[in-house]
């Protein structure tokens, strides 16, 4: 087992000439519980995006429990579990059959398969409803979901990309609590970006500050208010991003359009 | 293999599930078979050219099938806009078993759907000249729809949304449509009207159909398969080319 889970080296992302992603740096510890947090557009999910092997860093290198994200990305692939930011799962499948085709795509033997959907979906509290499919489900209900897909090929980490934004207040506890249970018993190592300062500064271990395609700041939440002499998280993510409300258009996606769009000549 | 056969399942089961999907399609190539069928009927066997009805079922077969394998190689763009895409895209396996199995959905999607029409055809008085020649033209259905399944997934993966999927049926599969010998004979064309028939890839399919099925083809067999199976080819090439390049 390797000691360092994910060591990004000077990672940098430009779509077009703009910088989503700016030279960063950064490791986390095998079995630790890291947060990177920062406004709209500060580079958050392209960052993620580069880890999970969706996107290629302009420069720069990442690996993944000792695995290239470039060069060995099906390594990688097998070593991480994600939680999107937007649900992913296919609304006219049943939950089973959700869990089923990600049990195939990530070659979980047939014997192993069935077992572990059940203890999984029963570990998310969706066991009665294995059978339905899953566009009738609510938002927590997709989430958990998709948690409980995320950890069937039993990932070394799981990536959550603001996995509790319209989560309401029980959901997002529970959420939590499977978590941490996780990360305790099977020592999973576990990175979220999120805009709730107080569910950082509770769950995380350490915590990243990103800001304009850079990280400002880095380490335990103690550290972070020590750096800043504020009394809270929040105070000190303010302190160190600014007051000034961020751009939309900064937005990974909207940015990925915008160089779709230029490359191909539309208007 | 089985990542293969489970992405070709889930098309198979997402289309079983959707009857309306499944009914609304087929309803467009039952009018036109109808109401030109039996609307022509009298001018065209005046003009001494046989059974429009069974002239025109192999052009509806057609017709069936580039929509509705289009349609199922532009899924893509749903499977996006619904996030199922990013599942697969980081799951530990190649992008061009991803498209493939995506594709041999959709083909066999579209390929259900023309044997349907056919059948429903042969209901409404479609006669082909030897009761066997429907399980020869099989395959030939199925690499028609193979070759627009892959077609749909190449324009889809370079579309950003789903805005330009009507300008796709509007200006690429209505003139496809329209202007391959579906409804009318490929025979004494004015020169403009046959050499775009002759570059447009559905006139092969249609051609191929209609040769098994009434023995009155127009390029010869051995020409629309070997047409067919490069085009086929191509767009599976092209298809897998630019999926390769999605990022979502």
């Amino acid at each position: 087992m390797t000691d360092v889970m994910i060591e990004a080296k000077g990672i940098t992302k430009k779509f077009d000439k703009i910088v989503a992603v700016d030279d960063i740096s950064f490791e986390v510890k095998s079995g630790e519980i890291f947060a990177l947090l920062g406004p709209n557009g500060a580079g958050k999910s392209t960052t993620i995006k580069m880890l999970t092997t969706l996107l290629r860093p302009t420069s720069g290198t990442v690996t993944v429990n000792g695995f290239d994200t470039v060069s060995q990305s099906d390594q990688v692939r097998r070593s991480f579990g994600i939680v999107f930011q937007d649900p992913s799962l296919d609304g006219e499948l049943t939950a089973w059959e959700n869990m089923e085709i990600h049990g195939v795509l990530y070659d979980v033997p047939r014997a192993q398969r069935s077992e572990r959907i059940e203890q999984l979906l029963k570990f998310v509290e969706l066991w009665d409803r294995k059978d339905d499919v899953a566009k009738n489900f609510s938002g927590g209900m997709k989430r958990r979901l998709e948690i409980a897909r995320g950890l069937l090929h039993e990932p070394k980490i799981i990536f959550l990309d603001e996995p509790t934004l319209g989560l309401d207040v029980q959901t997002r506890n529970s959420m939590w609590n499977y978590l941490r249970e996780l990360n305790k018993s099977q020592g999973t190592t576990v990175l979220f970006t999120t805009h709730y300062m107080d569910e950082a500064e509770k769950i995380a271990q350490r915590i990243a500050i990103i800001d304009q395609g850079k990280i400002v700041a880095l380490g335990t939440t103690a550290e972070l208010k020590e750096k800043t002499g504020k009394a809270s998280l929040e105070e000190a993510f303010l302190a160190l991003t600014g007051k000034q409300i961020r751009d939309e258009a900064a937005d990974p996606k909207e940015l990925m359009r915008a160089f779709m769009r230029s490359r191909m000549g539309q208007k | 293999m089985n990542k293969i056969y489970i992405l070709w399942l889930r098309q198979l089961k997402r289309y079983w599930r959707s009857r309306s999907r499944i009914i609304g399609s087929l309803v467009q190539p039952m009018l036109y078979l109808l109401a030109l069928g039996y609307g022509f009927g009298a001018v065209f066997r005046q003009a001494g050219q046989g059974n429009y009805l069974s002239f025109l079922a192999p052009g509806v077969v057609g017709m069936t099938i580039i929509f509705s394998a289009i349609f199922s190689g532009m899924e893509v763009i749903w499977d996006r806009q619904f996030g199922f895409l990013k599942e697969t895209l980081v799951a530990p396996m190649p992008r061009f078993n991803i498209m493939l199995g995506r594709t041999l959905g959709g083909a066999t999607v579209a390929t259900l759907q023309g044997m349907i029409v056919l059948f429903l055809s042969l209901a409404f008085g479609f006669r082909p000249v030897d009761p066997w020649a429907i399980l020869f033209v099989i395959p030939y259905l199925f690499l028609l729809a193979l070759m627009f399944t892959a077609l749909g997934t190449a324009i889809a993966s370079v579309l950003n949304d789903m805005q330009g999927f009507q300008l796709i049926i509007n200006f690429l599969v209505m003139p496809m449509f329209f202007l391959s010998g579906a409804l009318y004979p490929l025979k004494g064309l004015p020169m403009g009207l046959a050499v775009v028939a002759r570059i447009n890839p559905l006139s092969y399919g249609v051609d191929a159909f209609r040769d098994l099925l009434i023995g009155a083809g127009h390029y010869g067999l051995a020409i629309d398969t070997a047409v067919l199976l490069g085009l086929t080819i191509a767009f599976l090439m092209s298809g897998s080319r630019f999926f390769s390049k999605v990022e979502v």
